[in-house]
């Protein structure tokens, strides 16, 4: 049983868990699937700063951010209880491609070569890091929403605008990691 | 342009009920504050999921956007098909909440938003190669350094917050 646990979950068994947050979420009270939105609810929380769309009462709000904990504590246990030390086995093709870049340790489940707190003043750390999780913030709420809350929640809600926020999202991914990233990482 | 017009008039409740993703519930029911375990104990299992099916891997993201692997595909793909089941019984059944409330839908409008934020997002999702839940698990983890990214998806929202009047919705 626990070397089963131990080892990497199929993606019809993570799929269908994910899937069955929406109606646990649901059934518990009523809450709508999504998590980009406590990045608005500290914000509100921390620096309003006058700004309307930031004063609401984000205390209603707070079993999102329980919601958000309970991911960093069921993080934090999977890598201590639940842990398989193996490297994760990626495509050839992507591990020649990133060789290129100096990138070969496959060893945790970011790049520790990209993401470290030594890179963070580099060209491509601060591209990487700073960039890349403004640009998660600043457009996950321009959209209204990520993939939790438009490809899932809103998918499963059969709402068109939420299939037209995935397809971006998908486009924007597509165009970042094949003509972009590429010279990114070259940095 | 009829947006706009609802904005200035009823900031606050136009913005958070319809353009966004999440939707206040204002629930009539006053639950003591430790009633919030329960969404914790959910993120916790969404949070190990994240880790042992490696959804919050770089590299399985990286793997998606040049189309070598299937496994993001099947994740996304199974949690959206039990996600829609589960709406459509819930919605066919009436089914209430465990505290006898209603449950209810919010219909999303559509704004430029979902194109131009879409992209963005997209563009940022390559790079980190998370989403904002995944960045939480990565740092439980034990990934210090993506405080940083998390930070920095903070700043990004306030700015929106900031410039929201001025971009094209």
């Amino acid at each position: 049983m626990i070397q089963t646990i131990s080892q990497p979950w199929p993606w019809y068994v993570a799929g269908a868990l994910i899937g069955l947050i929406v109606p646990a979420l649901l059934l518990l009270g009523n809450k709508h699937f999504g998590i980009s939105s406590n990045l608005r609810h500290i914000c509100a929380a921390c620096f309003p700063s006058n700004i309307s769309f930031f004063k609401y009462e984000w205390k209603k709000e707070t079993w999102n951010l329980y919601f958000v904990g309970g991911i960093l504590i069921g993080g934090y246990l999977s890598a201590t209880l639940l842990g398989s030390n193996e490297p994760i086995i990626i495509h050839p093709d992507l591990a020649n491609e990133l060789a290129t870049y100096g990138i070969t340790d496959f060893s945790g489940l970011v790049p520790v070569q990209l993401f470290s707190f030594e890179n963070l003043f580099t060209a491509k750390g601060l591209i990487m890091m700073i960039g890349g999780g403004f640009l998660v913030g600043f457009g996950t709420r321009y959209a209204g929403g990520c993939t939790s809350g438009h490809a899932i929640m809103g998918l499963s809600n059969l709402q068109w605008p939420s299939l037209v926020a995935t397809i971006c999202f998908m486009v924007g991914g597509f165009i970042m990691a094949n003509f972009i990233l590429p010279y990114i990482l070259s940095l | 342009m009829e947006n706009k017009k609802v904005v200035h008039s009823n900031p606050v409740d136009f913005e958070v009920r319809s353009l966004d993703a999440m939707c206040i519930n204002e629930s009539e029911l006053k639950h003591p504050w430790w009633y919030n375990f329960k969404y914790l104990a959910v993120g916790l299992v969404f949070g190990i999921v994240f880790v042992k099916a490696e959804i919050i891997s770089w590299f399985r993201i990286q793997e998606m956007f040049r189309l070598q692997s299937f496994h993001m595909y099947g994740v996304i793909g199974t949690a959206v098909v039990v996600g829609a089941i589960s709406v459509f019984l819930i919605k066919k059944f009436n089914v209430k909440t465990i505290h006898g409330e209603d449950i209810t839908f919010t219909d999303k409008k559509f704004n430029k938003g979902q194109i131009y934020g879409g992209l963005m997002f997209g563009f940022g999702w390559a790079i980190t190669g998370a989403c904002p839940g995944p960045l939480f698990a990565q740092l439980g983890t034990g990934v210090l350094s993506i405080s940083v990214v998390i930070l920095s998806a903070i700043a990004g929202t306030w700015v929106y917050g900031k410039f929201r009047d001025q971009l094209p919705h």
